[in-house]
């Protein structure tokens, strides 16, 4: 019997060892920490720690302008970015599951865009923007292209937009196509038969039936555009005049451009608690209107 | 309802109206490439239009500027480690989870849930004293134990639902027969996780290839670059030198667009069953 306990235990140890010590060392251990550095005023190099309560947070909510705009704009850019990657990831969806004869080909363009990483991506884009649109408006004449793009904050808010979607949609529409073709066809069939028109099959049918697909893109969404840093630090580096700058990238401004890592850590804490709950709300929501096929 | 002439007529007409959406996709990708072979002259005043010569030179000079082999070479090593040995810990710690279905395995199963919520940035700030007191700062060895790390909750995750469904019978077999279970777990049970493997290997493909901000904060050494990380120093250091630029982008994003298109049939599908477990 003895014998058997100790197998098993060697057993956890060496099927579980490895990833325990890994999780623990690079993900539990930095999250604690990063708890107790919240309540101090660190500099990242400083011996000297002092313990401050809940200055830090204080400070956050009432004296910190760049934090909040940084929020509002993380805020605006999320609602954006979610619904414009869904609506167009599911678009692209429903057409491709049609039979057309391009239909493969097409699925492999707008996926393209998803394998490259948001910082190559944004580079390409700021020469785009810079450059190309301005060489479309000069070709078009159409002065949209002519806007001083990444210069102005209302387009540079519109230009991270465009890049997000035109990133995202294609990796929505994966998973879109999935939840269709499991639609069964012979619900539709009856349908139609029944005399019900597009939009209702679409409404009444489709939409229900792929409800945890629509979980899985919404929490995919909200948690991409909510944590977007890449894109953010390549395409605009959060300008003109701070109007870009999303939280993720004031947390990084905050601890290793101005050395304020007790700051920032509380800025961290109050990021995760936000992303948690809204995820966790989402996910409760779009989860009590999934049906049973 | 649709006759079938009406019926072929509206595919014709979406099939029209994709293609032009999918080629309005592709405009990104023109751009970058035609002005990537441009002089810096043509480049500035003629952006749309077909380069009037191919100056292939630019792509020396940027291969030489972001030390591109090294850069490649780096973010091969920290791709394919990360992902092998992600494989073997996550797969080994999800296959036990499941078959010893003890409390402690239940609380960690739901500490590497719970993990997967916190953003990156939550914790990057102390992460950067834990690695630097480790001795982890600016070496491969350490970015890649980072991975580990950040890899195993969605990893360990998606093997516990394929382990699940492998039916526990076909083990028992190999126990009666007189197999150990490190040796039902080798030959019997890793070998059928074929397809939640792949899975795995993809989308941590797909994310430890692109990361930057990881990188950033570990890596300081010019010669341990990985391609992000060269690319963001090149713009650093060459800020609007578009003829140096673009060609460095398209050297950079060429690994991952090939692994892509050969791969293709894999992601498509490791996305979609990724998907449905998370």
């Amino acid at each position: 019997m003895k014998h058997r306990k100790s197998s098993q235990l060697l057993q956890q140890l060496v099927f579980v060892g490895p990833s325990i010590v890994f999780f623990i060392l690079i993900i539990v251990v930095p999250f604690l920490l990063g708890m107790v550095y919240s309540f101090t005023d660190w500099n990242g190099v400083s011996a000297n720690i002092h313990w401050v309560g809940f200055d830090n947070f204080k400070q956050i909510f009432s004296n910190d302008p760049k934090f909040v705009s940084a929020f509002w704009f993380t805020v605006r850019f999320t609602l954006v970015g979610v619904i414009l990657t869904n609506v167009i990831g599911f678009f692209l969806a429903y057409f491709l599951t049609k039979p057309l004869k391009t239909r493969n080909f097409l699925r492999t363009i707008f996926f393209m865009p998803n394998v490259i990483g948001g910082l190559l991506l944004g580079f390409i884009w700021q020469f785009i923007f810079v450059k190309g649109f301005s060489a479309v408006g000069d070709v078009t004449g159409w002065s949209f292209f002519n806007l001083p793009w990444l210069g102005d904050e209302p387009t540079a808010f519109w230009g991270i937009v465009i890049v997000f979607v035109w990133q995202t949609a294609g990796y929505l529409m994966v998973i879109y196509i999935s939840s269709l073709t499991n639609v069964s066809p012979d619900l539709l069939e009856a349908a139609e038969i029944d005399g019900a028109s597009r939009w209702q099959v679409l409404r009444s049918i489709i939409f229900p039936l792929i409800m945890p697909g629509v979980t899985i893109c919404l929490f995919l969404a909200i948690s991409w555009s909510f944590k977007m840093f890449d894109l953010n630090l390549s395409l605009t580096k959060g300008g003109p005049f701070g109007s870009t700058e999303s939280v993720a990238l004031n947390i990084y401004n905050e601890a290793f451009v101005n050395n304020r890592y007790g700051i920032g850590t509380a800025k961290a804490l109050v990021f995760f608690v936000i992303v948690a709950i809204i995820t966790m709300i989402q996910v409760r929501v779009t989860k009590s209107k999934e049906v049973e096929a | 309802m649709d006759t079938s002439k009406n019926y072929r007529f509206s595919t014709i007409v979406t099939e029209i109206v994709m293609v032009l959406i999918g080629l309005l996709f592709l405009v990104p990708f023109y751009f970058l490439f035609v002005n990537s072979v441009k002089t810096f002259g043509d480049l500035l005043t003629n952006s749309a239009a077909w380069p009037e010569v191919f100056q292939w030179g630019n792509y020396a000079n940027a291969w030489e500027k972001i030390k591109f082999p090294s850069a490649l070479m780096n973010s091969l090593i920290v791709t394919v480690v990360s992902n092998l040995l992600l494989v073997l810990i996550s797969s080994m710690a999800a296959y036990r989870m499941v078959r010893s279905d003890t409390r402690f395995n239940r609380i960690l199963f739901g500490m590497f849930i719970a993990a997967m919520v916190i953003p990156f940035q939550s914790i990057m700030i102390p992460l950067v004293t834990v690695t630097s007191n480790l001795g982890l700062i600016d070496s491969l060895g350490g970015l890649i134990i980072c991975y580990l790390g950040f890899g195993a909750p969605m990893s360990v995750f998606l093997f516990h639902g394929f382990v699940k469904s492998v039916p526990v019978e076909i083990e028992e077999a190999a126990r009666v027969d007189g197999s150990s279970a490190y040796g039902v777990f080798f030959r019997i049970v890793f070998p059928l996780m074929k397809p939640m493997y792949v899975t795995v290997i993809i989308l941590n493909t797909l994310w430890i290839w692109n990361d930057y901000l990881l990188p950033s904060l570990i890596l300081q050494s010019s010669n341990l670059r990985t391609i992000p990380i060269a690319t963001f120093a090149l713009f650093g250091q060459y800020t609007k030198q578009w003829d140096l630029a673009l060609p460095a982008l398209v050297l950079g994003i060429m690994p991952i667009i090939i692994f892509f298109l050969l791969m293709q049939k894999y992601i498509i599908q490791g996305i979609t069953a990724g998907s449905v477990k998370g």
